[in-house]
């Protein structure tokens, strides 16, 4: 799981969050005053501060938020002066918008707050349809609102040309104030709530904010999107009273109390209408103590009364956004908050802890108990505990400027501090810690005081200081070397400062715990099933050494010295016992061992269908102890009872096909790939399947003796059902002229669930799921059904992922009554999938398979290509009277397996460098394209830390979806337009390299993904064409042309030996047709780089492979060239249609 | 880095080499030879020693053989406590191989119980899998599983074959993430120095406060003496399938690692040798 945060303000309105990696409240070290409230979503942080301004914290991400502005320059030809800017009086603006009606010169843009920056100047964009223009970037027209051509004719008498200019929004990770003017808001804030990211599916960073004012007013805040994280304005929303507090879920909800207690309802929000239209009312839960606190999830609303009482709100969802009724839940809490994934978190009414619901899960929404989360804060030991801490607050406690005191709160006893004089003599720049406490009041200060007093004589040892005065100017050095304190004589006459923290009024920290006042769960990304360690911290003080160790938690287990402990005896005891004595008879002879069940089989002939078999494993040791076993498959034959069986140490994949009816699996053969008919198994259950599967899988390993991970070598691959597959290489596999025929490679599956996998040769392996998310291949095995010994214990991790399920709504237009659902008997269903063949209603349609659970409902998608109208319809082009709508549902998966997540930036391709590096620690170049089509370079990627560290954005004119990187750091990449980019200049020094050189397509083709081996460059475009790209040199690595080499190609990956493999959209077998089939090029050599013809392996139904880690180098064997007669015959015909090689498409 | 898969292949596989010889007063009609072997220390004595029965046979004549039992320097050997258990406790710290004299008479009915045939030895061990199965989890896991998979754990155990056991006893050693760990540890302490069998309570393995409970809390709890003292000598060695573990390993991870196959954590609690 990424780490995400919950955000806390404490009764002095100091802000902290709390990592669900982490074990301790960080302060919000940028906040520069007090807040009253804050409202959390996972990219960002809203809060009211004290001085009743809103502020705004962007999380600081790798990827910027950048903003293209674009204007038009428009020119008429006219005979004397050629093109120029006199323009007739009916034309455009010389400057305009694309429309032309907006006049917009350049220096009419300005920076929509201070908040941004302008990333360079104006310039001309010289890309016109995926072609680059000459002539400056100017396309022509016969006249203005006309096709533009970027070649100039006879006829050409207006042109335009683009200007863009990237402005970026630069406050990350500080608290920005949100300008308002007065007219807009005469009242201060008091509540301020944001959700609503769910309503529609814009990328992530647009919001619905709700706030209330002093005088009951509520503010909803228009325009906050990806490009504009303040917003535009605030428009106020009619309310049937004075409303008290709101709380705006991450779907649709949003809830708000009134000051008499009632609550009321937002009804009417949808993806158009974020605002929604008019209020219910609902009625407090008790009828004589009225609600004073509400809080909203996705389909959850929880509430609290004026008596502290919490109540949860039965029945609440989009359909019915008033629930059924009240339930009084335990507890007393003064303020609650659900978080993402309906979580909810609240505050002790007598304790001012704060506690989170356990065990609240989408069918018990309602949870379990209240934990409180205990754990410190990141201030509370730094000085109590040893110099390791303070080494580290040397770096992180001191800034180097002195911080502003503005807020009230300090004001009041601001003569009381030392500090002061400091603050205004501080020109000088000595550093304030930024842990000072901010004191809330004369009354608290005392007390502190006090405490403070008798401190010293408490403590002694290690805890010593309890707290101290540090010189400012030499407290970095001071605190690095012994954390210990300067007699406060020393330097109370330099300026210094008194630091404490609250941890040190206690020395055992036992009941001194923070006062909190509010809790914001929505950008806190936990769920039932989350390891949380927030609840079992540990009184380190008041323990001993030795029972400290054993609180290790399991997760840092593997580096206990008991752990090594046991390993180390462990095989100290294998010497002692049993080396001398290998001589010795065993005890119990190995012996045949049988595992026997009933299953369906789909029978080989035909009619095909499945019928009822005994099937049987016998596993036995052969004699050099290496294991192997046969499978039988016994069935009856016209009373006749036959059998068929494989050789375990033949079979070369097992392959789940669960769906919703039948828990089925295949098991290949080299013969059953060339048939493209495996052998299909359905287990009566899923668990009996799994057990099956992960025998077998266990069985087939041993009988080639593979265990462990997979190799830095590996082949990758995945299927369209997303299951990973790894397959061990062979040198003899890229041999030539005999290579290993691919269909005899074994794969073995690797838990997890994605949509494709980039590895390369040092083992560093990545991968995207199917919602986008990336991760990281932590080096495990196993995961998935893969329970128990077929998977390491270490290094396995959840893995969750999303993808939507479509199915449409048909409707036929009658003269009568226009469209309606009454469609002609000839017609496709009225509720049916994509090829209408099938009928899918909202409520017969299910998860593709057990796995997946639905987790959102239907709801139309908008997003088709081609565009739909207000309500979703898309008109059939040919046959206009039939609309169709689109619906979409989410559903999720979790799963585990040996994947890591990388947070927060959402890819759609990735690629790394197929290196051979030197060591562990050198940096591997590894590009990605996130799913906005930005790309990005990673930094910090290294054989021992292959997640990398932070991403480097590289600059684009336009969305990309395809990258690739070959062996000699050559980047080429595919935009969404079609064209092809090679990146200049990429080297070690300069990982990003410096400009984007434009490649055209193959003419008429728009090209989808491209591979780059050792030299080697293929693409393969939409129609599925693959080419290479000739005449690439180190001189000029763009290379000429593009060579056609076959058609039906899906996607293809270049490996460091320049070995091409490819998905092959048809494969013809001698049973049937697979689409989704392995293919490996043969015949590839330097001076045949295109290869002859193909190899055919596992499929159908993969979607993706890569061969980058492969770099094992064929044995070497001199051999007759491959149009000798001796050579073997293809294997099988080439299916492929044979295309004209097109040599035209070249751009020199 | 070894893998906490290596501990169980480790704790399974581990081999006690043994040589069996005849006992003085047994009538033989020529000499019996010694018989050498390696016993599995998680198997039973009498599950695994038809061959050193068939070895002595040889030489007995049929009317002197009566049940088989063993001994090691006057103590008669359990066949119920693992075969690992009986030498760590009586035999740890000897020169090897562990020399155990085989009786076929005079059988010891107070010290040991009889065993006609391997279905004794199968009842207990399933019986101990049961008992266990109670602690961790109420029994719900044992009793979903079918007859056949309780056949699997025990053939598994017959035939030594490990990956067959794990694959049904991986099902006992699972616990609800949110729990930390089963509802009790299943374990039992043994003491050369006491009358009592051994030691066995119910013990969490987290305690109220969320803390994990180490091998060392458990000592404390159940054989405080076993536990040094501080700046004297180690008195007692706390041993677990001939392995000194460090008390403050977790005790959930020993039971999920460590456990013998029928799911109880033995621990053996002998002086430490004076050399």
């Amino acid at each position: 799981m990424p780490a995400s945060r919950l955000w806390v303000v404490d009764v002095y309105g100091r802000v902290f969050s709390l990592s669900t990696a982490g074990q301790q409240w960080e302060q919000c070290r940028d906040a520069q005053m007090e807040f009253k409230r804050v409202t959390a979503a996972q990219q960002c942080c809203w809060g009211i501060a004290c001085d009743n301004n809103v502020y705004l914290n962007v999380h600081a991400s790798d990827l910027p938020i950048r903003y293209q502005e674009e204007t038009y320059e428009n020119q008429r030809w006219n005979p004397i002066g050629g093109f120029s800017d006199h323009l007739l009086p009916s034309d455009r603006w010389q400057w305009s918008d694309i429309t032309g009606l907006k006049h917009q010169p350049l220096d009419s843009f300005e920076l929509p707050s201070s908040s941004w920056e302008w990333e360079g100047d104006w310039y001309v964009d010289e890309n016109f349809e995926g072609e680059p223009t000459e002539k400056e970037g100017w396309t022509y027209a016969i006249d203005f609102p006309a096709f533009y051509t970027k070649n100039k004719k006879m006829t050409s008498c207006v042109r335009r040309r683009r200007w863009l200019r990237y402005r970026r929004y630069k406050d990350m990770d500080t608290w920005a104030k949100i300008p308002s003017p007065q007219m807009e808001t005469p009242d201060p804030f008091s509540d301020i709530s944001c959700g609503g990211w769910e309503i529609s599916e814009e990328p992530r960073g647009r919001l619905s904010l709700w706030a209330v004012s002093l005088l009951g007013k509520v503010w909803f805040r228009v325009g906050i999107y990806h490009h504009n994280p303040e917003g535009s304005m605030w428009e106020e929303v009619s309310v049937p009273g004075e409303v008290l507090q709101i709380s705006c879920g991450p779907g649709d909800l949003v809830w708000a109390v009134l000051w008499e207690g009632q609550l009321i309802v937002r009804q009417g929000i949808t993806r158009d209408c974020s605002k929604g239209t008019s209020w219910v009312e609902v009625e407090s839960p008790s009828p004589d103590v009225g609600a004073t606190h509400v809080a909203v999830g996705i389909n959850t609303v929880w509430a609290l009364t004026k008596d502290n009482k919490v109540w949860f709100r039965r029945g609440v969802d989009s359909h019915n956004p008033c629930g059924l009724g009240w339930i009084s839940m335990v507890g007393e809490m003064i303020t609650i908050n659900v978080g993402l994934n309906d979580q909810v978190f609240a505050i002790g009414c007598e304790d001012r802890a704060v506690y989170f619901r356990q065990g609240v899960t989408t069918s018990e929404l309602s949870g379990k108990t209240w934990k409180a989360i205990s754990v410190p804060r990141d201030g509370d030991r730094s000085h109590s505990s040893a110099s390791t801490n303070s080494l580290q607050s040397a770096g992180c406690f001191f800034s180097g400027e002195v911080r502003a005191h503005d807020s009230f709160i300090s004001e009041l006893i601001s003569d009381r501090e030392p500090a002061k004089t400091l603050r205004e003599g501080g020109s000088a720049g000595p550093a304030v810690p930024e842990e000072e406490e901010t004191l809330p009041s004369e009354g608290e200060v005392k007390a502190l005081c006090a405490d403070v007093a008798i401190c010293p004589s408490q403590s002694g040892g290690p805890l010593d200081p309890q707290w101290s005065n540090v010189d400012l100017e030499e407290a970095q050095g001071q605190l690095a070397q012994t954390g210990a304190a300067l007699d406060a004589a020393d330097t109370s006459s330099l300026s210094s400062v008194a630091t404490y923290t609250l941890a040190m009024e206690d020395p055992y920290g036992t009941d001194e715990h923070p006062l909190w006042a509010w809790v914001s769960g929505g950008g806190c990304s936990v769920d039932s099933h989350s390891h949380l360690n927030w609840f079992n911290s540990v009184n380190t003080s008041s323990l001993v050494g030795s029972v400290q160790s054993m609180s290790l938690s399991v997760t840092s287990a593997q580096t206990a010295a008991w752990r090594q402990q046991i390993f180390e005896q462990l095989t100290e005891r294998t010497k002692r016992e049993m080396d001398n004595f290998k001589h010795y008879e065993q005890a119990i002879e190995q012996s045949v061992w049988v595992k026997k069940g009933t299953m369906q089989w789909w029978r080989d002939w035909k009619p095909y269908k499945w019928i009822d078999v005994h099937f049987a494993l016998e596993q036995f040791s052969g004699p050099e102890g290496n294991k192997d076993g046969i499978l039988f498959i016994y069935y009856n034959f016209y009373e006749e009872k036959k059998y068929l069986h494989a050789f375990v140490n033949e079979l070369t994949i097992l392959v789940p096909v669960l769906n919703e009816s039948k828990h089925t699996f295949a098991i290949y053969t080299p013969e059953r790939t060339k048939q493209r008919f495996p052998i299909r198994l359905a287990a009566a259950t899923e668990l009996e399947m799994h057990d099956w599967l992960a025998l077998l899988s266990v069985s087939c390993c041993h009988s080639r003796g593979i265990q462990g991970p997979p190799s830095k070598q590996a082949i990758w691959s995945i299927t369209c059902k997303g299951d990973i597959f790894v397959s061990e290489p062979s040198p003899a596999l890229e041999a030539m002229p005999y290579p290993t025929p691919c269909d005899q490679m074994f794969w073995r599956q690797v838990g997890g669930h994605l949509r494709m996998v980039e590895c390369n040769t040092v083992g560093i392996v990545w991968g995207i799921g199917y919602d986008h998310t990336a991760w990281v291949y932590t080096g495990g095995y196993g995961g998935g059904f893969f329970q128990g010994l077929a998977s390491s214990t270490d290094n396995i991790y959840t893995q969750t992922d999303v993808k939507s399920v479509y199915i449409y709504e048909n409707q036929r237009w009658n003269p009568l009554e226009g469209f309606t659902n009454r469609g002609l008997p000839t017609d496709r269903y009225m509720w049916s999938d994509a090829s209408g063949l099938h009928e899918c209603t909202k409520t017969n349609m299910k998860p593709p398979s057990t796995q997946w659970t639905w987790v959102s409902d239907w709801a139309i998608d908008y997003s088709v290509s081609g565009g739909t109208d207000k309500e979703g319809w898309q008109y059939a082009a040919d046959f206009p009277v039939f609309v169709f709508v689109f619906l979409r549902r989410k559903c999720k998966l979790t799963t585990t397996g040996p994947w890591q997540e990388i947070p927060p930036i959402a890819l759609s391709d990735v690629t790394i460098l197929p290196c051979t590096a030197q060591s562990n620690v050198d940096e591997v170049p590894l590009w990605a394209i996130s799913n906005k089509g930005d790309v990005l370079c990673r930094l910090g990627v290294t054989a021992l830390t292959p997640a990398g560290s932070s991403w480097l954005h590289v600059g684009t004119d336009q969305p990309f979806k395809s990258i690739s990187i070959g062996a000699a750091s050559q980047v080429w990449a595919i935009a969404r337009d079609g064209s092809a980019f090679y990146r200049g200049s990429v080297s070690p020094q300069s990982p990003a390299g410096d400009c984007w050189y434009h490649i055209p397509s193959p003419s008429k083709q728009k090209l989808r993904q491209v591979s780059v081996g050792r030299t080697s460059v293929l693409t393969v475009d939409e129609n599925g064409n693959l080419w290479y790209r000739q005449g690439v040199t180190p001189s000029y690595p763009q290379g000429s042309s593009w060579e056609h080499i076959s058609n039906n190609v899906r996607k293809v990956s270049v490996g460091p030996l320049d070995q091409v493999w490819i998905i092959a959209d048809k494969v013809q077998g001698s049973h049937s047709l697979s689409c989704g089939t392995v293919c490996h090029r043969l015949g590839v050599q330097p001076v045949e780089p295109k290869g002859i013809l193909w190899d055919y392996g596992i499929g159908g139904g993969w979607d993706h492979i890569t061969v980058r880690g492969n770099s094992m180098e064929p044995p070497r064997v001199r051999l007759p060239s491959l149009t000798d007669a001796s050579a073997p015959a293809p294997r099988s015909p080439i299916p492929f249609r044979n295309m004209e090689v097109n040599s035209s498409a070249g751009d020199s | 880095m070894a893998d906490d898969k290596d501990v169980l292949r480790d704790v399974w596989f581990g081999r006690i080499p043994t040589s069996f010889t005849l006992n003085q007063d047994e009538v033989t009609e020529r000499e019996a030879e010694p018989y050498y072997l390696l016993l599995p220390r998680v198997s039973y004595l009498t599950l695994v020693t038809d061959k050193v029965k068939k070895h002595f046979l040889k030489v007995m004549r049929a009317e002197d053989v009566e049940e088989m039992w063993f001994e090691y320097e006057g103590t008669p050997l359990k066949w119920h406590y693992p075969i690992g258990v009986l030498f760590d406790l009586h035999a740890s710290n000897t020169v090897l191989p562990w020399s155990i004299t085989v009786h076929f008479k005079n059988f010891p009915d107070s010290d040991l119980l009889h065993c006609p045939s391997s279905s004794v030895v199968e009842a207990h061990f399933m019986s101990s899998i049961k008992e266990a199965d109670a602690l961790k989890h109420k029994s719900q896991v044992v009793n979903d599983m079918q007859k056949k998979d309780h056949k699997q754990l025990w053939m598994g155990l017959q035939n030594d074959k490990f990956d067959q056991f794990w694959a049904m006893n991986r099902k006992l050693m699972e616990y609800p993430t949110e729990e930390g760990g089963f509802r009790y540890i299943p374990f039992r302490i043994y003491q050369t120095m006491s009358d009592r069998p051994f030691i066995q309570r119910l013990f969490r393995p987290v305690s109220p406060e969320g803390n994990v409970h180490t091998l060392g809390d458990l000592m404390k709890e159940m054989d405080p003496a076993a536990l040094p003292n501080d700046g004297e000598p180690k008195r007692y060695q706390v041993v677990i399938h001939g392995i000194e573990p460090l008390l403050e390993t977790p005790l959930q991870w020993l039971s999920e690692h460590l456990s013998h196959p029928d799911n109880f954590l033995h621990i053996c609690v002998i002086p430490t040798p004076t050399d």
